[in-house]
């Protein structure tokens, strides 16, 4: 069933070249490229409706690409079909066997490859995402973070190549879903599988993945390591979808980036009158709105230690010229 | 309020009490009357028509409808559960596939019945087609045994057993059956593994929606078996009409009542769900 087509880089594991999916009424995604390392945490980020969650089911397997080719380990997997893949996908409702207790869902790969030693590597993974002693339960009988680590554990039995994660966090209450977050980057490194994350929360694929890319309506915007992402984004949208940021003429500047001063000996070169419009004491920080004198509102969010500033305060606004964003 | 309700609710418990309980008591007083000498009931009270079940000849026709209600049941299963499967998935064409499924029932059952024998007798549709073809020189004996009742009661009852497995597999989450094909199984698999077992609620009810009716049929085995495929409705049908034996003829209908309850609850009991 596998043949070679062509010759992949040595280290991706999973290669999209030119995938393109086309539904009767729009196109979900448009010629996205990517390569994805042996053993990372690659996300997949974007806003809903991006064509994240396409792109995550055309390497499963359950959409077929219109155009383009994907290969897994070197070898096309184009025209392989869900069952033939050796990728896993944990769903976004976990879609865990409701008639099924959790050792028989984990066990439901393995058996349907026939394998042996089916209890052990059970017991294993069980152990692994903490839910060993409630192997005889049903899916309708444990909480949602239980739920969510018996679809992980399922698909980890299986050792994908590559496992594939829709938005699996999303379903959880926020204080979980930070825990979780933790979680889950420390199995990836203890069992080293690749992981493709989809997820539309920025800051959940910043704080996990060795790289991420950034989709907006069916492309792919940008792709690289949190940080280069964050500080050198490369379009307006990338830019904006991953912080806020404040427009300062054609200049962009995040908030944290962004200095109030009182007068001008402190304040630096690329520095505009404004005046305090708003103080909000955040605990850690102030997040200080002040007004330009052009009329645009900006936001900066100043350590508490450089103390409240009051409203109607007349300041100077300022920032250093690396933090500055500019875009074509 | 409880007043509104009262009322709302009057015609319907009218209806019941004079022509469900009335009906049901009088056969239950029937049965422990005496045979009359011109048919009709009277006294003294016992228990002799009880008594006559176990006559092998009864035990036998009982038995006998259970088997071919199962046997039909069994049909209608085969028959009705991989439409069912077609039907849901057949995306924008569903509803005209269930309505077709409905579509029989807008012809008098009696018609449609009449149509079969129609079609099977000797020198009906299928013989003479066969014997213009050449295959057969003598007409196949298609009408008036067992094969033709259960054709008859498949094909009756094939949409109370289809429409239930159809919303069954309606409800059924497709991402389930995305994980099942994701986890390695392949279509067969994933039915036998996914699909069925999920959707064991809707064939119970509908085996159960077949298997009752069978049990209990009378025109389907009187038209197309003929005097010789005798069921459990058409004895009691004997009873109130030729032999005149109205005691015994509502024993009978108690007793079937009774095993059909008894079967209700049964599959009520095994399945945790309420039926009743």
């Amino acid at each position: 069933m596998r043949h070679k087509s062509a010759v992949s880089e040595p280290g991706a594991i999973l290669e999209l070249r030119e995938v393109t999916k086309q539904f009767p009424t729009h196109r979900a995604v448009n010629r996205i490229s990517l390569r994805v390392a042996r053993g990372e945490f690659f996300s997949l980020l974007g806003p809903s409706g991006c064509g994240k969650t396409t792109t995550l089911r055309l390497v499963a397997g359950f959409e077929d690409p219109t155009s383009g080719e994907i290969l897994l380990n070197g070898a096309s997997i184009r025209h392989l079909k869900p069952y033939q893949r050796n990728v896993s996908t944990v769903f976004q409702n976990y879609a865990l066997f409701p008639h099924l207790t959790v050792r028989e869902n984990v066990e439901f790969g393995l058996r349907r490859r026939g394998e042996n030693e089916c209890a052990r590597r059970v017991a294993e993974v069980l152990e692994l995402v903490e839910l060993a002693g409630k192997e005889a339960r049903r899916p309708s009988e444990i909480s949602g973070g239980e739920r969510q680590r018996v679809a992980l554990a399922r698909s980890l039995v299986l050792a994908p190549d590559v496992l594939l994660l829709d938005e699996p966090l999303s379903a959880l209450d926020p204080n979980l879903r930070k825990q979780v977050r933790a979680e889950l980057k420390q199995i990836q490194r203890s069992v080293g599988i690749t992981f493709l994350f989809v997820t539309h929360d920025q800051e959940e694929a910043l704080a996990m993945s060795d790289r991420l890319a950034v989709m907006h309506a069916g492309e792919l915007e940008q792709a690289g390591t949190p940080e280069d992402v964050y500080l050198r984004p490369r379009t307006r949208f990338v830019a904006s979808f991953l912080g806020a940021l404040n427009w300062i003429g054609e200049v962009g500047v995040r908030p944290e980036a962004t200095r109030i001063a009182r007068s001008e000996m402190e304040a630096g070169e690329r520095a505009r009158r404004a005046t305090v419009t708003r103080s909000t004491f955040l605990g850690n920080c102030f997040h200080i709105e002040a007004q330009l004198e052009d009329g645009q509102t900006v936001v900066a969010e100043v350590s508490r230690l450089a103390g409240p500033f009051a409203t109607e305060e007349s300041v100077l606004v300022w920032w250093r010229d690396e933090d500055e964003l500019r875009f074509p | 309020m409880r007043r509104l309700r009262w009322w709302f609710l009057a015609p319907s418990r009218t209806v019941m009490l004079l022509l469900f309980l009335a009906p049901l008591a009088i056969i239950l007083a029937y049965s422990f009357e005496s045979r009359g000498a011109y048919g009709g009931i009277s006294l003294p009270w016992n228990i002799e028509s009880y008594l006559r079940f176990g006559d092998p000849l009864y035990l036998a026709i009982l038995w006998r409808s259970v088997w071919i209600a199962a046997v039909s049941t069994l049909g209608c299963l085969l028959l009705g559960f991989p439409l069912a499967l077609y039907i849901s998935r057949a995306g924008t064409r569903k509803n005209l596939f269930l309505s077709l499924v409905i579509l029989p029932f807008w012809t008098s059952f009696l018609i449609r019945t009449y149509a079969w024998m129609f079609l099977l007798r000797d020198t009906g549709l299928v013989n003479t087609l066969l014997e213009k073809f050449g295959l057969i020189h003598n007409p196949l004996p298609l009408l008036y045994n067992d094969g033709a009742v259960v054709l008859g009661l498949v094909y009756s009852y094939l949409p109370f057993m289809v429409l239930p497995i159809y919303a069954a597999l309606e409800r059924l989450d497709v991402s389930l059956l995305e994980a099942a094909a994701d986890l390695g199984a392949r279509p067969w698999a994933a039915l036998r593994h996914v699909t069925i077992p999920l959707c064991a609620p809707g064939i119970w009810a509908g085996a159960i929606l077949v298997f009752i009716p069978c049990l209990g049929a009378y025109l389907t085995p009187d038209l197309l078996g003929g005097g010789k495929s005798v069921m459990v409705g058409n004895l009691i049908q004997n009873q109130f009409t030729t032999s005149r034996d109205w005691p015994f003829g509502s024993a009978i209908s108690l007793a079937l009542m009774a095993i059909v309850m008894l079967m209700l609850w049964a599959s009520a009991k095994r399945s945790g769900e309420n039926l009743l």
